[in-house]
C-alpha cells in the first residue's frame, strides 16, 4: 500500500511540473536558441559571399578602392561580435551585434549604388550571380530574423504568465530575450534599386 | 424586452472587439487548387494540363513537390514577404525533407519569384534558381509568351532537383498499397474483434484461439503473404481475442461502442482517395531561391 502512495506521488509530481510550465519553457526556451542559430548561420553565409564579391568588384572598379574598404571593414567588424546562447537575454550585446551587422548592410548598399556606374561589371556573369547570392542571403536572413523574433515573443509572454511565471521564478530563473530589430538600412537592403 | 436588447448591444460590441485586426497591406494567400494556380489567367488549358501532368508524374517518381502560383496583382505587398507566406501556408514538399518549390509569378508588377524549400537548396540554389529566372524565363515574357516561359521554367527547375530525392515507392508497387491498407485492416479487425467479443463472452480461451487464427487470415487477405505479419497478427488475435471477450462479458452494450466508430471509419476511409485533390506534403522554407523581373 505504501509503495503504490509512493508511486502516487511521484506520478503527481510529474504531474504538477509539467502542468506549470517546467518542460513548456525550456522547450521555448530551445526554439529560441535554434532559431537564433539560424539566424547565425545566413548572417555568416553572407560574410562568406563578401571577400568574392570585392575581389569581383575590384577587377573593374579599381577606382572605388574607399567603398570596397568601408565593406571589408564592416564585414570583419561584423563577423567578430558573436552571442552565446546567454547573450540572447542581454540587450548590450544584442545591440552591438545588430549595429555591426547593420553597418556591413549599409556599407553593402553603398557599394551597389557605386557599381552602377560600370555597366561592364553589371554585365559580368560573375558579379551577377554574387548579387543574386547575397539578394537570396539578405531574404534569408529576414525569414530567419522573423522566426526568431517570433519564437522570442512566443517565449517571453510564457515566462509572464501563470503558472509559468512561478515556476521560473523559483525553479528555472529563464531571462527575457532580445529581439533581434532589422535597422531602416538593413530592411532596404535586398532592394537595392539599380536606377 | 429592454434587457435583451442591452444584451444584444453588448454581443454586437464584443464581436466588433473581437474582430481579428490583421496587417492593412498583407495579401492573402489564395487557396491551393492544384499544382497550377493560374489566378492571374495568363495560361493556356492546354499548358495548365501539361504542366499538372509533368508535375505529378515527377512528384510520383521523386516525392519532390514543385508548384505554379500566378497572381494578377500584390496589391503593394512586397514579393518575398508574400512568397514566404504562400510557402509557409502551403507546405509543399514532404514532412522533414522539405523538398518542395513555388515558382510566383505576379503580372501587374512584373515580378517573379522562385521559393525553394530547403531540401531543394542544395540543388536549387539561388543561383541556380536566379539563372533559371533571369536567362530562361524572362526573355519568354518579354515576348509576352507565358506558357513557354512557364513551362521552360518549370523544366528547368525539374532538371535542376532531379535525383535529389526518390518517391518511397510509386504508387503502383506493392509496398506502398500494403501501407495504405494497414490502416484499412484495422478497422474490420475492430469489427471482427467486437463480434468475436460478443458471440464468445462467456469462453475467453476460445475468443484468443479464434482470434489467433482469423486475425492472420485477415492479415493474408489484406496485406498478403508475410511470416513477420502474421506471426505479430496471430498474437496481436490471441490478445485482442481475450481483451475483447473481457471487455464485453458484461453484456451487449459494448458491442455498439466497438461497432459505432468502427462503421464510421469505413465512411471516412473509403472517401478518402488517392485521385482527390493535391495537398502540400508539409514541407518547410526558409526563403532560399531568387526573385527577378521582365
Amino acid at each position: 500500500m505504501q509503495r503504490l502512495i509512493k508511486l502516487f506521488t511521484l506520478f503527481l509530481i510529474t504531474l504538477t511540473i509539467s502542468g506549470c510550465g517546467y518542460n513548456a519553457l525550456q522547450m521555448k526556451e530551445e526554439a529560441v536558441s535554434k532559431a537564433w542559430a539560424d539566424i547565425e548561420s545566413n548572417l555568416q553565409r553572407r560574410a562568406d559571399l563578401i571577400p568574392n564579391l570585392v575581389e569581383t568588384v575590384k577587377g573593374y572598379a579599381s577606382h572605388e578602392k574607399e567603398t570596397m574598404t568601408q565593406v571589408t571593414e564592416a564585414r570583419s567588424k561584423a563577423s567578430s561580435i558573436q552571442l552565446s546562447a546567454a547573450d540572447l537575454s542581454n540587450p548590450a550585446a544584442m545591440q552591438k551585434l545588430q549595429e555591426a551587422q547593420g553597418g556591413l548592410s549599409s556599407a553593402l548598399s553603398r557599394l551597389m549604388v557605386v557599381v552602377e556606374k560600370y555597366p561592364d561589371l553589371k554585365a559580368n556573369q560573375n558579379f551577377r550571380d554574387l548579387q543574386g547570392q547575397l539578394e537570396g542571403t539578405e531574404n534569408r536572413i529576414n525569414v530567419a530574423r522573423q522566426r526568431y523574433n517570433k519564437a522570442v515573443e512566443d517565449f517571453n509572454a510564457s515566462i509572464r504568465v501563470f503558472p509559468a511565471s512561478l515556476t521560473n521564478s523559483l525553479l528555472l530563473h529563464l531571462q527575457k530575450k532580445e529581439y533581434f530589430k532589422a535597422d531602416a538600412e538593413a530592411r532596404t537592403a535586398p532592394k537595392v534599386n539599380f536606377k | 424586452m429592454a434587457p435583451f436588447r442591452a444584451l444584444g448591444i453588448g454581443l454586437i460590441l464584443l464581436g466588433i472587439l473581437l474582430l481579428p485586426v490583421g496587417p492593412v497591406h498583407a495579401l492573402t494567400v489564395p487557396a491551393l487548387k492544384g499544382r497550377i494556380n493560374d489566378y492571374a489567367q495568363i495560361l493556356s488549358p492546354a499548358t495548365i494540363s501539361q504542366l499538372e501532368n509533368a508535375l505529378r508524374y515527377f512528384e510520383q517518381q521523386e516525392s519532390t513537390q514543385i508548384v505554379v502560383l500566378t497572381v494578377p496583382t500584390l496589391e503593394g505587398d512586397s514579393l518575398e514577404d508574400f512568397s514566404i507566406r504562400v510557402a509557409e501556408s502551403w507546405k509543399i514538399g514532404q514532412k522533414k525533407i522539405d523538398n518542395g518549390a513555388i515558382l510566383l509569378i505576379a503580372k501587374q508588377e512584373k515580378k517573379l519569384r522562385i521559393e525553394v524549400g530547403f531540401g531543394l537548396e542544395g540543388k536549387l540554389t539561388d543561383l541556380i534558381s536566379g539563372r533559371i529566372i533571369h536567362d530562361i524565363i524572362v526573355p519568354r515574357f518579354k515576348e509576352g509568351n507565358f506558357d513557354q516561359g512557364i513551362i521552360n521554367g518549370v523544366t528547368a527547375m525539374m532538371e535542376a532537383v532531379k535525383g535529389e530525392f526518390k518517391a518511397k515507392a510509386a504508387p503502383t508497387s506493392g509496398k506502398n498499397s500494403n501501407q495504405g491498407d494497414l490502416a484499412g485492416l484495422i478497422v474490420p479487425l475492430l469489427i471482427f474483434f467486437a463480434f468475436l467479443g460478443n458471440f464468445l463472452q462467456r469462453n475467453r480461451l476460445a475468443a484468443g484461439a479464434v482470434g489467433a487464427v482469423g486475425c492472420p487470415l485477415f492479415g493474408l487477405f489484406f496485406l498478403g503473404f508475410s511470416w513477420i505479419a502474421l506471426a505479430i497478427l496471430v498474437i496481436v488475435g490471441l490478445f485482442g481475442g481475450l481483451i475483447a471477450a473481457t471487455m464485453l462479458s458484461g453484456g451487449g452494450r459494448g458491442g455498439g461502442f466497438f461497432l459505432g466508430p468502427g462503421i464510421g471509419g469505413f465512411g471516412g476511409g473509403s472517401s478518402g482517395g488517392d485521385s482527390g485533390g493535391f495537398s502540400g506534403g508539409g514541407g518547410d522554407f526558409g526563403g532560399g531561391g531568387a526573385s527577378g523581373d521582365w
